[in-house]
């Protein structure tokens, strides 16, 4: 009842301060209402509305949930590892993680994106990137599981990406971090960026059928900093609009000397024009290495690839490709609104958004009305692109999504808030407070032709007093909103894993009828596959053993296993031979320096273990299985190296002196 | 050896006292909860008049799903009992033997003389409603306490399966 009353009262003086601060006053509706909690529950045994994905930043996976509940249904690990679902961990699973460098068992993924055909969410994949070390990672949305991995070459910080087209035909990677090509020696003083360093923006292409992804060809670009990016759709569909910073080239101390500039720029990339030059032989070939991660459903084995080469297309040779549109103050979003005619900037360090129009850019082309050109790419006049301003709008505007009526919904991160307002006429039409200093926004479908707009979650990056204290490292926060009304009214805080940036939500049905219940083990086409318990067996090659073991409710066969030697690696090939849904079991062994297998029903998941000594080594299912889950056990013995201990294993065979209260 | 409840049907009308009905309704809606957690308690399964009497669309014969008749020849079809004994070994050779030894679940020895072929075919691809509606289904549960899982057999597979264990109860 306390706490109630002081949230009730911290949070009517924050919204009186916010008020007082903003240029429009705020009313007490901005305050949580009664019919809040209504909103936003979803009864015991009921199904959420919307799936949301949102991305775990620097836990580097994916996050699922339902809304309007807030609840977690699922986190898909992609770029980390993953012990509680042996991603990362299974033999399997660790090819996914290579890359150029080697095995990285850590990323930061910041932007979800879902794959999209005609301008609408299909439900097919959903993609995330990695800002660390440069990757774009593809989630299958039937079974909820990263099924693909490509790295970028050329590319440092892969922050401008994984956004798409409108019917999927490309996930683009813009680079963060511009560097010396990776062809070219990179041992250079640092302060030659302006001579040395690339920008490079990747065209990743997505095959119709299957998905998989190749790199089509790169953009060579001036060394500045891509933000975020989206793609043209309806009329624009066909061009690319990349945000710039640091368009000052500097190298070192961003935050002063990346600020200098009163614009920075929005590049717009023609990329039919590029397919022209591609097609036309005027890429040229640059050898690179880059790695390419699938994941097969068949064999539930991913295989890495290292590739050697990629297309690149230079933006100052091949004039027509990219132009420079000027936008205030360091960009951040780049948004296009559902028509495909509206093209928002949100400059970080900008007090008002501006608007731009596609009809008029095209024009401003045609006309050549240009103000220069920066570093060999033509620098489009501002007005002539521009549509209009929202003025004062709020302080550091930062994303926008849409609702297809109309309006633009745009994230101030230095004034905590979410400003709605017109894209026709510019007016602000309401605000509302976030708790504290948002980041990106999601409406369900908000960057698409067609949004969904019952919702606006807000993703903050700051959380402070939301939430019971946990120590000086607190969740982040998602806030949820209901934007069915002509004001926002916040219903839902909840907490998220890692760092929320980008999220994007649909409606469950487009998802939820394809889901996978369980791998079929007819089609179970992994190597090690035992289909039966007749076909277990446990086999030496050299000092490697392979157990070939069945899991079923609530044993495993063999579960006795004798004349594993000290020195031996042995590799444990366990499918899961249920075939129902919701039937995994868990595989885990004393003293293993590696995590568990979680086994899907008709799966084969395999668990290295290298015994460091001799003894009995416990074995057992991890997810209760059955009521006599704990039953579900065995053991392993470990002899010395050279003992001469046969390899032998079994199923429901006692010795037959192992107790005298032993009787069938 | 499990023993097997024997099932006797009596026309529900002639027990039609109003009190009986409502104990009859009061024991099926505790059974169904019992069902829930894969156990059930010993008073809910041992009169199978009563659950009759609470389920009187159940047919105990024929048990519940796809299959109402199966076509079964006298003599055995081998090539169809092979195709089922190679289904039994991926799917049901964990947890079953093809001797009267229990495993996880019964043996399948004299399987096919005490249940009849559209009952054994609808078990083993509706197994999870089975297990909740069968008498004979949960007083098995109440032995091996593990819920046998459907392992989402096809059709031919089921009458496949069903000719193995015909098979094996020495049809030739």
């Amino acid at each position: 009842m306390q706490k109630t009353k002081y949230n009730t009262i911290a949070m009517a003086s924050f919204a009186l301060l916010l008020g007082m601060l903003s240029c429009k006053p705020k009313n007490a509706g901005n305050a949580v209402s009664a019919d809040a909690a209504a909103k936003a529950y979803v009864a015991p045994g009921k199904y959420d509305e919307y799936y949301n994905f949102v991305s775990g930043g620097f836990s580097g996976q994916m996050a699922v949930y339902g809304l309007p509940s807030g609840r977690l249904l699922r986190v898909i690990p992609a770029f980390s590892v993953d012990p509680e679902k042996g991603y990362g961990y299974s033999e399997e699973t660790k090819p996914m993680l290579n890359t150029s460098h080697g095995f990285v068992p850590w990323d930061d993924l910041h932007h979800p994106e879902m794959s999209q055909t005609n301008g609408e969410i299909d439900g097919r994949w959903v993609f995330g990137n990695a800002n660390n070390t440069p990757r774009v990672a593809r989630i299958d949305l039937t079974t909820f599981r990263t099924t693909e991995i490509i790295e970028l070459p050329n590319s440092a910080g892969n922050h401008s990406s994984p956004f798409i087209t409108e019917n999927t035909e490309y996930v683009v990677a813009g680079t963060r971090f511009s560097v010396p090509p990776d062809n070219v020696n990179g041992d250079v003083p640092i302060n030659t960026y302006k001579q040395n360093f690339k920008g490079t923006i990747s065209f990743i292409s997505v095959d119709k059928a299957d998905g998989k992804m190749d790199i089509a060809f790169q953009i060579q670009c001036p060394g500045v900093n891509f933000d975020l990016s989206h793609a043209g759709k309806g009329k624009s569909h066909g061009w690319f609009f990349f945000s710039c910073y640091n368009t000052e080239q500097s190298n070192t101390l961003l935050e002063v000397n990346a600020s200098q500039n009163d614009k920075d720029f929005i590049m717009a990339v023609n990329w039919k024009k590029a397919e022209e030059y591609l097609k036309a032989g005027k890429g040229r070939k640059q050898s690179v290495k880059y790695a390419s991660n699938r994941y097969d459903e068949k064999t539930h084995t991913a295989t890495s690839t290292i590739k050697t080469e990629v297309i690149v297309l230079d933006s100052k040779e091949l004039k027509d490709i990219c132009y420079m549109i000027p936008c205030p103050k360091s960009p951040h979003g780049c948004d296009i609104d559902p028509t495909g005619e509206y093209i928002v900037g949100s400059g970080k360090l900008a007090a008002l958004i501006p608007v731009f129009s596609f009809d008029k850019m095209i024009k401003a082309i045609a006309a050549k009305d240009y103000i220069g050109d920066y570093q060999g790419i033509p620098v489009i006049k501002y007005e002539s692109a521009l549509y209009g301003e929202v003025k004062k709008p709020g302080l550091g505007p930062l994303h926008t999504e849409f609702d297809g009526k109309g309006n633009a919904y745009t994230s101030f991160f230095v004034s905590s808030e979410v400003v709605k307002w017109n894209i026709k006429d510019l007016k602000v039409l309401d605000r509302a407070s976030t708790y504290y200093s948002v980041g990106h926004l999601c409406i369900p479908g908000g960057d698409s032709k067609k949004p969904s707009p019952k919702y606006l979650i807000a993703y903050n990056k700051i959380t402070k007093d939301r939430f019971l204290p946990t120590g000086p490292e607190l969740a982040q926060s998602a806030q949820l909103y209901d934007i069915s009304g002509d004001k926002m009214q916040l219903i839902l805080d909840f907490p998220t894993i890692g760092e929320p940036h980008y999220a994007q939500a649909v409606q469950a049905d487009v998802i939820r009828k394809n889901s996978l219940k369980f791998y079929k083990l007819e089609e179970n086409a992994n190597k090690y596959v035992s289909k039966g318990e007749g076909t277990t067996k446990v086999v030496r090659e050299g000092n490697k053993v392979h157990v070939y073991m069945t899991a079923i409710r609530s044993h495993f066969s063999p579960d006795n296993i004798e004349g594993i030697k000290l020195g031996d690696e042995v590799y444990f090939h366990v499918t899961n031979l249920e075939q129902d849904w919701d039937t995994p079991h868990g595989f885990a062994v004393k003293g293993a320096v590696n995590a568990e297998l979680l086994i899907m029903p008709g799966e084969t998941q395999t668990l290295k273990w290298v015994p460091e000594r001799i003894g009995m080594f416990p074995m057992y299912c991890t997810d209760f299985c059955s009521a006599l889950h704990q039953e579900m056990q065995g053991y392993v013995r470990v002899s010395p190296a050279g003992s001469n201990v046969p390899l032998t294993f079994s199923l429901g065979t006692n010795l037959p002196k192992a107790g005298p209260e032993v009787k069938k | 050896m499990p023993n097997l409840v024997p099932v006797i049907i009596k026309s529900p009308n002639l027990i039609s006292m109003k009190k009986f009905i409502s104990v009859c309704i009061i024991l099926t809606v505790l059974y169904a909860c019992g069902n829930q957690n894969g156990t059930v308690s010993n008073s809910s399964v041992t009169d199978e008049n009563k659950t009759e009497g609470g389920n009187p669309s159940y047919d105990p014969n024929r048990g519940e799903g796809k299959f109402k008749s199966v076509e079964v020849s006298g003599k055995l079809d081998d090539v169809m009992a092979e195709s089922g004994n190679k289904v039994y070994s991926v799917k049901c050779s964990s947890c079953h033997k093809t001797t009267e030894e229990k495993l996880v679940g019964p043996g399948w020895k004299g399987v096919t003389s005490k249940y009849s072929a559209p009952w054994i075919m609808n078990f083993i691809t509706n197994t999870d409603e089975m297990i909740t509606k069968d008498p004979r289904v949960q007083a098995q549960l109440e032995i091996c306490l593990v819920r046998m899982p459907n392992q989402n057999l096809t059709d031919t597979d089921a009458r496949q399966l069903y000719e193995f264990m015909r098979k094996n109860d020495g049809v030739k």
